[in-house]
């Protein structure tokens, strides 16, 4: 049992179930994504978790207590809404102290729990700006300190980026966890963006039409993918569709070595590949040949859509400083048996 | 704009002229309010103020001015605060006869004052309530409710939920969510529309001079009854101080709200 | 969003307005169309028969009919006006640079705020035998007009009185109009006349019919208006409701003439819906 659990948690709306059946256990400290795409229910799950959404089965306990009916002015818990939901005619003290003075919590303390709260998200010297005047990182930071300076037990953030420019968004999310791993909030975000997920949390839960598909640390996420939309969702993933044979699949005329285990010789069979595991070689020197349709430089690396036997394939190579071969190139691809791994084409991906 | 969405000479000719035809009467009303003489004719050589002096001292107008002064501050206050609730009400849930309901406070707008005046004169009558303020008062309240109902209806529908949301999760209970956000937030809609039924109850004639008495005549209504047995510059005085009251609350609504959006923008 | 769980809450907070506006507007015309129904005697007063006598006489007696013909055409003649002064001029405001937009704007509709006694006043001031217009006219050597008291002064101060509520839905219809819908035209060869008349106008339809039932509601149902500038002889139905009222006290026949009023009115308001609804589902979907 963790520190905050969900059990069974469901959300109907008419006959149209938003969430269903979420259980999820969450130790105390950690930082958790719910990863998914829009209308998945990932709001809706972090809404009932804040009692602004009443569930329609299930249970919700915070350290031992069953908070499932309480009403959310009563949790405790601290929010940060995608829109920030900032109150624009007080200042940015005045809205970080809001949940304090709610608290009945003395004029004196308020101030300096203000003070440490604005000087945490790095905001001390704009307490007296009004929400409109602020850029829209620091406002997003405005609604981190408010959440967070009422000591809640658990912080829920909703796409809390998602409003934010790319270059903001990717300061944010290191700036986010900095906070998170200062305070040591228990912490719950929803997200649709897969890199923010991996990078910013300890164990991300991904979701689908309202079910929790997988949960695991970002790491095993990426390498053991629950199912083949997970495999593309979180991250790019080649899937070559093709025969088992012993020791690789049968596609294109060429026999491509991966881990097969459990498939039947003939069977048809998927091969799924991340782009960053394949290395171009001269033709002939790798698994398969083809010839490059389209380069992509993307600063850090450059991707490769090449064209072979088998179908269209993603490469990624890291920019080491040179160029590349070019489009139209004939290149070999080349990739060891243990980062391939073939599945059944529909059903679970295995590994 | 671009060179290409310039009015031609034509164009701005005719807006001269319409421009000149809607402020001429109260441009000659504010012109002859000045005047020396005993006619209404425009002031040629010199100006004076015997006129206003001479509507300060004629107790009927003084009179009727706090009457409209009372009517009009009680009726757009009370009216703010029904259109509120309702607003509320309306905007945020969903229950059966919230259509009908919706119809019933707008009705107002659509049915002539005339007709609201004669309605309500008979019901007055039946009630014995022909002579009383606070009677006259209620009729304006529903006469000028439901502007302040559209403003704040707009007003509720552009709010930001989850502001409010954000407060309920800080530990706010209903009330104080409603006091310190949603009416922070909403106030634009409910300061406009309180000045909205303000000049609207101020200037009302057509449904009061039914249902005002020699003792609650307001000021558009004796204006009226003055207007169609004399006509001496003091007329004309008055009308210029309407103008200037008119004029400070357009004012005053232009800087809170936007005027073009209050008469403009009406959903 | 709107929370579903309804209750008692909304019926709460509506209810006092729910029961001022049914004291005060529901009851009050039921009142008035059951007086509608009363015999009248000049004797006695109002009896408690009923008769539709008041209705038979407002529709063939020709002192009525005559009255509501006016009423009729002089709301017609200020609502076509209206459109020619009023789209016009909103389609020129619209294409002003700032700040003369919202001052001329502000200028325009603001007198709508403007009591109407005040305006009434204004205009009888200009038009009068010793007025500004007729000093024009003398000086033009056309002698002294009759204004006062005729049609004329009705429709003039009416058109003063109703233009903003002309200007206004234009102007709103011209705004939703993305401004390089004409430059589009215009670089496609159309004229600027055939631009206007092809792309501005049908946009510009709803605002304008929209602006005429408007204007024509009010105009049929004022009463400052005839009352000041018509003199006691020029009426209209609002005056004449007035005087029935007030100096015939003949109050069942004025209830009869506001009731008709009242039915030509939201007839107008409806027909006014389903225009604007059926316009708006053809251009939607
Ligand atoms: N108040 C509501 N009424 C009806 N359906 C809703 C409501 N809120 C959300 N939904 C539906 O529930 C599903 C999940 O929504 P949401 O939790 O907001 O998704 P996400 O945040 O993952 O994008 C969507 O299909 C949405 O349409
Ligand atoms: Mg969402």
């Amino acid at each position: 049992m963790g520190f905050l659990t969900l059990d069974g948690l469901t959300k109907r709306y008419g006959e149209a179930a938003a969430v269903s059946d979420v259980s999820l256990g969450v130790a105390k400290g950690e930082f958790i994504s719910l990863l998914g795409p829009s209308g998945c229910g990932k709001t809706t799950t972090l809404q009932m978790i804040a009692g602004l959404v009443e569930p329609s089965a299930g249970r919700i306990t915070l350290d031992g207590r069953d908070i499932t009916h309480e009403k959310p002015d009563r949790r405790g818990l601290g929010i940060v809404f995608q829109s920030y939901a900032l109150f624009p005619h007080m200042t940015v003290a005045q809205n970080v102290s809001f949940g304090l003075e709610m608290r009945k919590v003395p004029r004196a303390e308020r101030d300096t729990r203000v003070k440490q709260a604005l000087a945490l998200v790095q905001l001390a010297a704009l307490a007296d700006r009004y929400p409109r005047q602020l850029s829209g990182g620091q406002r997003q930071r405005v609604a981190v300190a408010r959440a967070l300076v009422i000591d809640p037990p658990v912080l829920l953030l909703d796409e809390p980026l998602s409003n934010l420019d790319a270059k903001l968004r990717e300061e944010m999310q290191f700036e986010l966890r900095g906070i998170q791993r200062r305070v040591g909030t228990t912490t719950i975000m929803v997200t649709h963006d897969q890199s923010e997920a991996l990078s910013m949390s300890d164990r991300v839960v991904v979701m689908e039409q309202g079910r929790i598909m997988q949960v695991d640390a970002p790491y095993r996420l990426y390498e053991s993918p629950a199912t083949p939309f997970i495999s593309t969702f979180v991250g790019k993933m080649n899937r070559l569709p093709g025969v088992w044979r012993q020791g690789g699949i049968e596609a294109g005329g060429r026999l491509l070595p991966c881990d097969g285990a459990g498939l039947a010789e003939g069977a048809a069979a998927v091969l799924a590949i991340r782009p960053e595991k394949i290395g171009l070689t001269a033709p002939g020197g790798g698994v398969i040949d083809g010839c490059i349709k389209a380069r992509f430089f993307l600063g850090s690396a450059w991707f490769f859509t090449v064209e072979t036997s088998a179908g269209l394939v993603g490469v990624s190579l890291p920019n080491a400083g040179a160029e590349p071969a070019c489009e139209g190139e004939a290149v070999g691809l080349a990739w060891s048996s243990a980062s391939a791994k073939a599945g059944r084409p529909e059903g679970v991906l295995s590994a | 704009m671009s060179r290409m969405h310039r009015n031609g000479p034509i164009a701005l000719l005719f807006h001269t002229l319409v421009v000149g035809f809607v402020l001429a009467p109260l441009v000659v009303i504010c012109l002859v309010a000045f005047t020396p003489a005993n006619t209404l004719t425009l002031p040629t050589t010199q100006v004076s103020l015997r006129w206003f002096a001479a509507v300060f001292e004629h107790p009927d107008f003084v009179a009727s001015f706090l009457n409209s002064l009372w009517v009009a501050a009680i009726a757009a206050t009370i009216a703010v605060v029904l259109a509120v609730a309702a607003g509320l009400a309306l905007d945020r849930y969903d229950f059966r006869g919230r259509a009908a309901l919706n119809a019933l406070f707008l009705s107002p707008l659509m049915i002539p004052h005339l007709v609201l005046g004669v309605a309500l004169l008979r019901l007055f009558a039946l009630l014995g309530a022909t002579g009383s303020l606070v009677w006259l008062t209620a009729g304006h309240i529903v006469v000028v409710a439901p502007y302040v109902l559209r403003l704040v209806l707009a007003a509720l529908s552009g709010l930001d939920r989850s502001a409010e949301q954000a407060a309920v999760t800080l530990g706010a209970s209903s009330w104080i969510v409603f006091r310190r956000i949603t009416v922070p937030m909403i106030l634009p809609g409910i300061t406009g529309g309180w000045l909205l039924a303000f000049i609207n109850s101020f200037d009302e004639l057509t449904m009061s001079i039914f249902i005002t008495s020699p003792a609650t005549v307001t000021l558009p209504v004796r204006m009226y009854m003055y207007a169609t047995e004399s006509i001496d510059p003091m007329m004309a005085a008055v009308s210029a101080l309407m103008i200037a009251v008119t004029a400070a609350a357009m004012l005053l609504l232009d800087r809170i709200f936007g005027l073009d959006k209050i008469l403009v923008g009406q959903g | 969003m709107s929370s579903a769980r309804a209750g008692t809450t909304p019926w709460l907070l509506a209810a006092p307005g729910a029961l001022l506006f049914t004291a005060l507007v529901l009851v009050p015309l039921v009142l008035t169309f059951v007086l509608s129904f009363h015999v009248y005697d000049t004797a006695s007063g109002v009896k408690d028969e009923t008769t539709l006598a008041h209705y038979a006489t407002i529709l063939t007696d020709s002192y009525f009919l005559n009255i509501f013909w006016r009423t009729l055409r002089l709301a017609a003649l200020t609502t076509m006006l209206c459109a020619t002064i009023g789209a016009p001029e909103a389609y020129i405001l619209s294409r002003m640079g700032e700040p003369w937009r919202s001052i001329f704007l502000l200028a325009i509709i603001g007198p709508l705020l403007v009591s109407v006694v005040v305006r009434a006043f204004g205009w009888s001031m200009l038009l009068g035998p010793t007025g500004l217009v007729n000093e024009v006219f003398r000086a033009l050597g056309l002698g002294t007009v009759k204004i006062l008291y005729t049609e004329t002064a009705i429709v003039i101060a009416l058109v003063h009185v109703m233009l903003p509520f002309m200007v206004i839905p234009v102007w709103t219809s011209l705004q939703k109009l993305d401004p390089m819908v004409e430059a589009a035209a215009w670089t496609l060869g159309a004229s600027r006349f055939t631009a206007l008349r092809r792309v501005v106008l049908p946009q510009v339809t709803t605002g304008l019919l929209s602006g005429s039932l408007v204007v024509f509601g009010l105009s049929a149902s004022a009463f400052a208006i005839p009352a000041l500038l018509g003199g006691r002889r020029l009426k209209m139905a609002a005056t004449l409701v007035y005087d029935e009222y007030m100096h015939e006290l003949n109050w069942p026949l004025g209830a009869a003439i506001a009731i008709l009023v009242l039915v030509i009115n939201l007839v107008i308001m409806l027909a006014y819906q389903r225009v604007v609804e059926a316009r708006a589902r053809r251009t939607l979907g």
